[in-house]
């Protein structure tokens, strides 16, 4: 196409018009039209075409005559949700519990080795390899044997969540303290900081959004451990949680039961994403790459 | 640092603060970084180590910060070493992006133990000599990069240290910022009497900052002539334009191009 026949748009033939010049750049207000969507589609689409696939799942379901003990329709599940919460809920509250702690203390854990391992070349050389063993080697396969050795169920499952969680915390918060800007390095050992006041300073915060990101893959896997664990761990009647509902719910048929189950154990999994994600936008939006708005 | 201003004596009258004594570096594998380096570093000196890369400028600049200890040859300081020795400017600003830009600045005196509160007004004093004074809450990333390295200067001048010492600092600038730094540089040196050490690989901005260049030859690396630049502080575009001017950046010029190895063309 040449420059002559190239198509004048509308907005800038208006603007000519009114006799002020062109005030505004028709491309670049396309540009800003095209923002303008894209902020609302963010939003409306994926929870339009969430929607659709709930409509469309139930209209199998209807048209099929599907029979709800081999898939229940959606507004089943939610009706069994609100019918069983009582012992749903409770199962909750303990999953929860578990992934929650087995989250704490894989941070302690993955922190103070990382920090360890940072400060004593040795003491990576020694450990580091038990780390990994126990991250490669998967935890359904060790989940029994932690029963076997442990007596109290509680502490099993922590066990099985904190091992499957702590790793990415001590690998990413690792990473995170060995890469402080080496001149930072240098102004430290110039003004003869101490080795606490290197890591207070210097190493801690260049680790910050490493071990962020550790923490957000971590949320999940400790919901994954804690939920794993108790399949492995099987029999529990009071103070059980999801996995152990739904295993329950299986055995009776009760698949209804099972998916409202499932559904409490997804949403967990995405608050506690987002949970995570707002921490880490909250803790860098001043200062971080990672955080910034770019336009 | 106004109420420790030092008054910058005429050249040859200065005390020295730091003394380079037949200073030898070399590197593991052999390799001959510095040879016999000897130099005094006095009280006032606006030094510039002027070299081709690999001559070792940014050799001695370590040894004296104390990251690396001389082969053979002293290093002393004079009355001994103490906490204020040191400022550093590298060549990058190194700022800490977490923190604001008083925070920065405040980092030296936060490592001795020394709150906030109790030094925020030698902070501010040093961000207004920087011009910066109402950036004292900006983050690193709102900085330009000028900016940025006038906050590393700042801090390397806040503890109003005995020696400055400033690796190819402008090195990653534009013409134009880098030019307006050196000016800036020279008002500060003036208003604090701060003894700089400076290393650069170019002859103008060494002749036009400093008051003793020291030039440096490669492979060993090694100072090969001292030329003393002694016109007087403020300089300015005037100094830029002075026949002395050109006749020293002629001289500086031409001490560094004989140095070159006859294979080596610049």
């Amino acid at each position: 196409m040449s420059i002559a026949d190239s198509p004048r748009t509308k907005s800038a033939v208006t603007a000519n018009e009114t006799g002020g010049g062109p005030l505004f750049d028709a491309e670049e207000e396309r540009r800003a039209r095209a923002r303008r969507v894209e902020q609302i589609a963010r939003w409306v689409l994926p929870a339009l075409v969430m929607a659709l696939a709930i409509w469309f799942w139930d209209r199998i379901v209807v048209w099929n005559e599907i029979p709800h003990y081999v898939l229940p329709g959606p507004g089943l599940v939610a009706k069994t949700l609100v019918q069983d919460w009582g012992t749903l809920s409770q199962a909750l509250v303990v999953t929860l519990k578990i992934t929650a702690m087995a989250l704490a203390v894989a941070v302690i854990g993955g922190v103070g080795l990382a920090v360890l391992f940072t400060q004593s070349k040795f003491a990576e050389m020694c450990f580091s390899p038990f780390a990994v063993i126990l991250q490669v080697t998967p935890i359904v396969s060790i989940a029994p044997l932690i029963f076997i050795y442990i007596e109290s169920r509680l502490v099993g499952l922590l066990l099985c969540a904190w091992i499957v969680a702590f790793f990415p915390i001590l690998a990413n918060t690792t990473l995170g303290l060995k890469s402080a800007d080496h001149n930072l390095r240098d102004l430290m050992t110039i003004y003869r900081a101490s080795r606490w006041q290197r890591l207070r300073f210097l190493q801690l915060p260049s680790a910050l959004p490493y071990f962020l990101g550790g923490l957000r893959i971590a949320g999940g896997l400790a919901l994954i451990g804690a939920v794993v664990a108790e399949y492995v761990a099987g029999t529990g009647g009071i103070g059980s949680g999801l996995a152990f509902r739904i295993l329950e719910a299986g055995y009776r048929l009760n698949i209804p039961r099972m998916f409202a189950a499932l559904l409490l154990i997804a949403l967990t999994g995405v608050v506690i994403y987002m949970t995570t994600s707002l921490i880490s936008h909250l803790a860098l939006r001043k200062w971080h790459e990672s955080a910034l708005k770019r336009d | 640092m106004s109420s420790h201003d030092r008054m910058i004596k005429p050249l040859g009258q200065r005390e020295t603060v730091l003394r380079m004594q037949e200073v030898d570096k070399t590197f593991n594998g052999g390799v001959v970084a510095l040879r016999r380096l000897s130099l005094d570093v006095n009280q006032g000196d606006f030094i510039s180590l002027l070299g081709p890369s690999g001559c070792g400028k940014s050799t001695a600049l370590r040894l004296i910060a104390g990251l690396m200890s001389p082969t053979l040859g002293r290093i002393t300081w004079e009355g001994g070493q103490g906490q204020d020795d040191l400022g550093v400017v590298f060549q990058e600003p190194t700022l800490m992006p977490w923190a604001t830009v008083a925070r920065n600045v405040h980092l030296p005196f936060r490592l001795r133990g020394q709150s906030y509160a109790a030094v925020k007004d030698r902070i501010e004093e040093a961000l207004s000599l920087v011009g910066l004074e109402k950036f004292s809450n900006s983050y690193p990333r709102e900085l330009s990069g000028g900016m940025k390295m006038r906050v590393s200067i700042a801090r390397a001048l806040v503890t109003n240290p005995r020696v400055i010492l400033m690796d190819e600092p402008f090195a990653a600038l534009d013409e134009i910022t880098r030019q307006k730094l050196n000016d800036d540089l020279l008002s500060l040196k003036a208003k604090t009497g701060a003894t700089v050490v400076f290393v650069t690989h170019s002859v103008f901005e060494s002749v036009f900052l400093s008051d003793r260049i020291l030039v440096m030859a490669a492979r060993p690396g090694r100072i090969i002539k001292e030329i003393i630049v002694d016109a007087p502080y403020p300089r300015g575009i005037e100094w830029r334009t002075a026949p002395e001017y050109s006749a020293i950046a002629r001289e500086t010029s031409d001490t560094l191009h004989g140095a070159l190895a006859p294979g080596e063309t610049h």
